[in-house]
C-alpha cells in the first residue's frame, strides 16, 4: 500500500493512494457531508453538497483524489455557508413536503437540513410543476423529490446491471427518464439496488410507508454523518 | 410512412457501423431527414447500436438542434444575441412572425416551416442573421425577412436563398455563402501568407520532442480563452501513458460575439488542419477530430474537401509527406446546438455520442479524454499558430505580444462601431485602440472576453488585451452610452441559463434564483440587501460550480454590479419592514383567480 499524508481541517489524516478525499476523510472519522455520492458508485460530482478546499481551491470532494500533503480545508464558515445553500437550493428547486412525506426521517436531504440547522428555505420556492409515475406495481416515482443526484441511474447500471434511468433534457429542465413509456414498462424490481439508493422520497416502495414511528426513524435522534464521526473517535 | 423510417434509421446506423460512439452522426442525420428523431426512432437505434431508447433519448434531447418532436422542413433559427438586438432583431422577427402566422418556437399548420429562435451563431458582424436550416442569412431586415419567408414558400430549398456569395471561399462552389469575412486587419501569424506542407516539412526534420520544445519556446498559450500554455499540454498528453492518443480540435466558438474561428476555418483550412497534423506527430498521435459547431455545418463539406485534398497530396493518411511511420488522418464531427460543447471535457463527450456534459476533472484530458486515451483539445487559432510557429520559429512568435503574451490574437469585434469584423492584433494593444480602429463613436462600455468574461466601463479602456490584464477568447463587443447596461446583463444570464447543462445544483438551480434576484431589482421592486445577495449568490455560484459555464455564468451580473453599480442602486430603495417588496399582490389576485376560475369580488 502507497500512502500519502494531507491534513484536514488541520487534522493530520493517512490515505492511500488513488482514494477520493471524501473517502481518505471517511477513514479518518471525518465527515464531509454528501449527497450524490452512494456507496462505492462512481462520483457524480454534481450535487456539490462536498465542496472542499484543497490547497485554496474548491473542489468536490468526492470526485478529488488525494495527494500527499494537501491542505485540505472542511468546516470553515464558509464552505458550510456554501453547504447550506446548496441545500437549500435542492429544497427550492423541487416540491418536497417533509410533513407528510413517507421518506421523513429516512431522508438524506431533509436530515442534511437538520444538521446545517436549516429550518426554512432562505430563497423563494420555486414550485415546479412535476409528474408522479405510479404504474409499477410495488415502485413509484414522484418527480417532485428528485434531486437528480443520479445515484439511481448510476446504481441501475453498475450494481443491478440494467440501465432503468437516465437523465433527459438540459439545464433547469432537466430530469430523470426511465427506460420505457412508464416504470411498469422498464425492468426494474422492487429489490433493486437502485430504489434503496435514492436520498429522497423520489423512488419509494409502494406499501410500507410511515412503517417506522416518528421517533423512531433513523435521523429523528441521531444526526446524518455521525456514524461515520463517532467511527473516528473509537 | 413507418416503414421508410425504420429501414433509413437503419441504413444511417449501418453507415456509422452501428457504432455507439458514433451516436451524434446518427442522430443528427436522421434529424435531418425525417424532420425529428421520434420514440420510434430511438428505440430503432438503440437496438442497432446495442444500448438503450432512454440513453437516445438523453442525447437528443440534449442538443437544442435536434428535436423530439416534428419540426418544419424547413427550420428558421433567428439569432437572437445582444447584437442581433441592438440591430433590429425584435422587427425582424416580428415581420417573419407575421408573415408565417406562427409565434416564435411554432410551425406553421403544413408543417413545412419552423421558426424558432437561437444563441449567436456567430455572425455578430453581420447582424442580424439566421440559419435556415444549414443556410446563413445576414444582415436581415423586415423587409428582407418577409422577402425570404415569401420565397421559401413558394421553393422549401434553403440553398436558393443565396443570390449573392460573400468574399473569399464564401464564393468556394462548395460554401457558396453570403457570409462575408469582414477581415480587418492581416496580422503575420494567421493571415500571412501560407503554403500547404510547409510547416509540416519543418516539423518532419524534428524530433517530436524538439517539436513541444519548439511550442514551448514559444510561450504559445491557448487561444480559446482558458490560456493554458500548448507546449505543455502536449508534453503531458505525450508522456501519458495510452495504447493510443487523439488531437482534437474544438470549433464549436459558441462565447457571443466570437465569429473568428469561423474566418480561420474558411481562409486558413489548411493552417489548421497543419497544425493538427503538427501535434499528432508531437505528442505521437494518428487520429484528429475537429468538432465543428452546428452553426457551421454549412462550412462542411469545404473542410471535408480540404481534408481530402490534403490526403492527395500526402499531407494526411499514412506515411506522411514520407516519412516512414506517421499516419495521421482528420475526421469532423458535428455539434449541434449546445454552447457547453465548447467545454473540452463536455466536447470530449459529444465527440463520444454523449451528452456534452462536462466530465469530472481530475483525469485531465492529456491523462485520460477521448475514449479514455491521452487527448489533447486546442482551439482552431490555437493549432493555426502551431503552424506558424513551426514555419517561422519559436523565437520569430516570441518576440511579438505583450511581456508575458507571446504573438497576435484573432478578435471579433461588433457592436455599436462602424468596422464590426476579425482583427489581427499584437498582444498588448488597449481596448482604447481597438474602439479607435473600428470607429466606434461614443462607447460607454465593452464586453471583453464575451459574457463569460467581463464588462468594462470607459475608465478601463486602457486596459490592454492580454491573459495579464484583459483576457479574451477572442469576442469583444463594443456598446455605446446609450445601451442599457442591466438589461445587457439580463440578457446573457438568460442565455447561461438555457445553456448550463443542468448537471450541478449551483449552475442548475442557482443561475434561476439569480435571475429572480435581478429581475426583482430591474423591476423596481429591490431593497438595498438585494445587492449584497445578488453579489453573494454569484460569489458562491462561480465558486462551487463544477466547470467554466457555472463558474462565469454570472459574471455578466457581477461586471454590472462592480462597473455599473449606481444604475444598479438607483433601482432599489429601503422598504417599510414586515412588506415582501417581491410578492405583487395584484398578480397573486389574478393567479388566484384564474386557478379558481372566477373573479376575486373585492378587487
Amino acid at each position: 500500500m502507497s500512502g500519502v499524508t494531507l491534513t484536514i481541517d488541520g487534522k493530520s489524516v493517512a490515505a492511500e493512494k488513488g482514494q477520493t478525499l471524501l473517502k481518505a476523510a471517511e477513514g479518518a472519522g471525518i465527515y464531509i457531508p454528501r449527497l450524490c455520492a452512494y456507496k462505492d458508485l462512481l462520483p457524480h460530482g454534481s450535487c456539490r453538497v462536498c465542496s472542499v478546499r484543497v490547497n485554496g481551491r474548491i473542489q468536490a470532494a468526492c470526485v478529488q483524489t488525494v495527494t500527499d500533503g494537501a491542505i485540505v480545508e472542511n468546516e470553515t464558515a464558509e464552505l458550510q455557508e456554501y453547504r447550506r445553500n446548496i441545500i437549500d437550493l435542492l429544497f427550492v428547486e423541487g416540491n418536497h413536503f417533509c410533513m407528510y412525506c413517507e421518506k421523513s426521517g429516512h431522508c438524506e436531504l431533509q436530515a442534511l437540513a437538520y444538521r446545517f440547522g436549516i429550518t426554512a428555505p432562505r430563497y423563494q420556492l420555486l414550485y415546479p410543476k412535476r409528474d408522479i409515475d405510479m404504474s409499477h406495481p410495488d415502485v413509484y416515482l414522484d418527480h417532485n423529490r428528485c434531486i437528480l443526484c443520479g445515484r439511481c441511474v448510476r446504481a441501475s447500471q453498475d450494481l443491478d446491471h440494467k440501465n432503468v434511468f437516465q437523465f433527459i433534457e438540459r439545464g433547469c429542465r432537466k430530469r430523470l427518464q426511465v427506460n420505457g413509456e412508464a416504470l411498469a414498462a422498464t425492468d426494474l424490481q422492487v429489490t433493486d439496488e437502485a430504489v434503496a439508493s435514492c436520498p429522497v422520497g423520489a423512488l419509494m416502495r409502494k406499501r410500507v410507508g410511515y412503517s417506522v414511528p416518528v421517533g423512531e426513524r433513523p435521523y429523528d435522534n441521531i444526526p446524518i454523518g455521525r456514524d461515520i464521526e463517532t467511527a473516528g473517535e473509537e | 410512412m413507418k416503414q421508410p423510417m425504420a429501414k433509413g434509421t437503419d441504413e444511417i446506423c449501418r453507415r456509422f457501423g452501428n457504432d455507439r460512439t458514433r451516436m451524434m452522426d446518427i442522430v443528427l442525420e436522421v434529424q435531418a431527414r425525417f424532420g425529428c428523431v421520434s420514440h420510434e426512432a430511438m428505440e430503432q437505434i438503440a437496438r442497432a447500436v446495442n444500448t438503450h431508447p432512454v440513453e437516445v433519448e438523453s442525447v437528443v434531447t440534449f442538443y437544442s438542434f435536434l428535436s423530439v418532436k416534428p419540426q418544419g422542413q424547413v427550420v428558421i433559427r433567428l439569432c437572437s444575441d445582444i447584437v442581433d438586438w441592438m440591430k433590429g432583431y425584435e422587427d425582424v422577427a416580428d415581420a417573419m412572425s407575421k408573415e408565417l402566422g406562427v409565434t416564435m418556437g411554432e410551425t406553421t399548420p403544413d408543417g413545412a416551416i419552423t421558426l424558432t429562435r437561437t444563441p449567436c451563431i456567430g455572425m455578430s458582424d453581420q447582424a442580424p442573421a439566421a440559419l435556415v436550416n444549414d443556410v446563413v442569412v445576414t444582415h436581415l431586415t423586415p423587409e428582407r425577412g418577409r422577402q425570404l419567408i415569401r420565397d421559401l414558400r413558394r421553393h422549401l430549398d434553403p440553398p436558393q436563398l443565396v443570390t449573392m456569395v460573400g468574399d473569399g471561399n464564401n464564393a468556394h462552389p462548395l460554401v457558396r455563402s453570403m457570409v462575408r469575412n469582414n477581415i480587418r486587419m492581416r496580422g503575420p501569424v494567421h493571415f500571412a501568407g501560407f503554403e500547404p506542407g510547409s510547416a509540416l516539412r519543418k516539423t518532419l526534420a524534428l524530433a517530436p520532442e524538439a517539436v513541444i520544445r519548439e511550442i514551448k519556446e514559444s510561450r504559445l498559450r491557448g487561444r480559446g480563452g482558458a490560456g493554458f500554455p500548448a507546449g505543455l499540454k502536449w508534453e503531458l498528453a505525450r508522456n501519458a501513458p495510452g495504447r493510443k492518443r487523439y488531437i482534437l480540435c474544438n470549433a464549436d466558438e459558441g462565447e457571443p460575439g466570437t465569429f473568428k474561428d469561423r474566418v480561420l476555418l474558411t481562409e486558413r483550412a489548411d493552417m489548421v488542419l497543419e497544425g493538427m497534423t503538427i501535434a499528432g506527430y508531437a505528442v505521437g498521435s494518428d487520429s484528429g477530430i475537429i468538432y465543428l459547431r452546428g452553426e457551421y455545418r454549412y462550412l462542411q463539406p469545404f473542410l471535408e474537401s480540404a481534408i481530402e485534398e490534403r490526403r492527395r497530396q500526402g499531407l494526411l493518411g499514412t506515411d506522411i509527406l514520407g516519412k516512414k511511420g506517421f499516419p495521421f488522418d482528420i475526421r469532423i464531427q458535428l455539434g449541434a446546438g449546445a454552447y457547453v460543447c465548447g467545454e473540452e471535457t463536455a466536447l470530449i463527450s459529444s465527440c463520444e455520442g454523449l451528452r456534452g456534459d462536462p466530465r469530472n476533472r481530475p483525469p485531465f484530458p492529456p491523462q485520460q479524454g477521448y475514449l479514455g486515451c491521452p487527448t489533447i483539445v486546442n482551439n482552431v487559432e490555437t493549432f493555426c499558430c502551431a503552424s506558424r510557429i513551426l514555419l517561422e520559429g519559436a523565437s520569430w512568435f516570441a518576440a511579438m505580444g505583450s511581456p508575458r503574451t507571446s504573438g497576435t490574437k484573432v478578435l471579433s469585434i461588433s457592436g455599436d462601431c462602424r468596422k464590426p469584423g476579425v482583427y489581427e492584433v499584437p498582444f498588448g494593444i488597449t481596448a482604447q485602440e481597438l474602439i479607435e480602429m473600428t470607429e466606434a463613436e461614443n462607447a460607454g462600455s465593452m464586453l471583453i472576453g464575451g459574457p463569460s468574461r467581463q464588462m468594462i466601463g470607459s475608465e478601463r479602456f486602457g486596459g490592454r488585451i492580454c491573459y495579464d490584464d484583459l483576457a479574451t477568447g477572442g469576442a469583444i463587443m463594443i456598446f455605446n452610452r446609450a445601451r442599457n447596461k442591466l438589461e445587457i446583463a439580463e440578457h446573457y444570464l438568460d442565455f447561461f441559463i438555457e445553456e448550463s447543462c443542468g448537471h450541478c445544483t449551483p449552475c442548475r438551480v442557482g443561475l434561476i434564483l439569480l435571475k429572480r434576484a435581478v429581475h426583482k431589482v430591474v423591476a423596481g421592486a429591490g431593497e438595498p440587501s438585494d445587492l449584497t445577495d445578488m453579489r453573494d449568490l454569484s460569489n458562491f455560484i462561480i465558486r462551487t460550480s463544477r466547470c467554466g459555464l457555472g463558474q462565469a455564468a454570472p459574471n455578466p451580473v457581477l461586471g454590472a454590479l462592480e462597473n455599473f453599480g449606481d444604475l444598479y442602486a438607483g433601482l432599489v430603495a429601503e422598504r417599510k419592514p414586515g412588506l415582501l417588496p417581491e410578492f405583487d399582490l395584484s398578480q397573486a389576485v389574478v393567479d388566484a383567480e384564474l386557478r379558481a376560475g372566477r373573479q376575486s369580488k373585492y378587487v
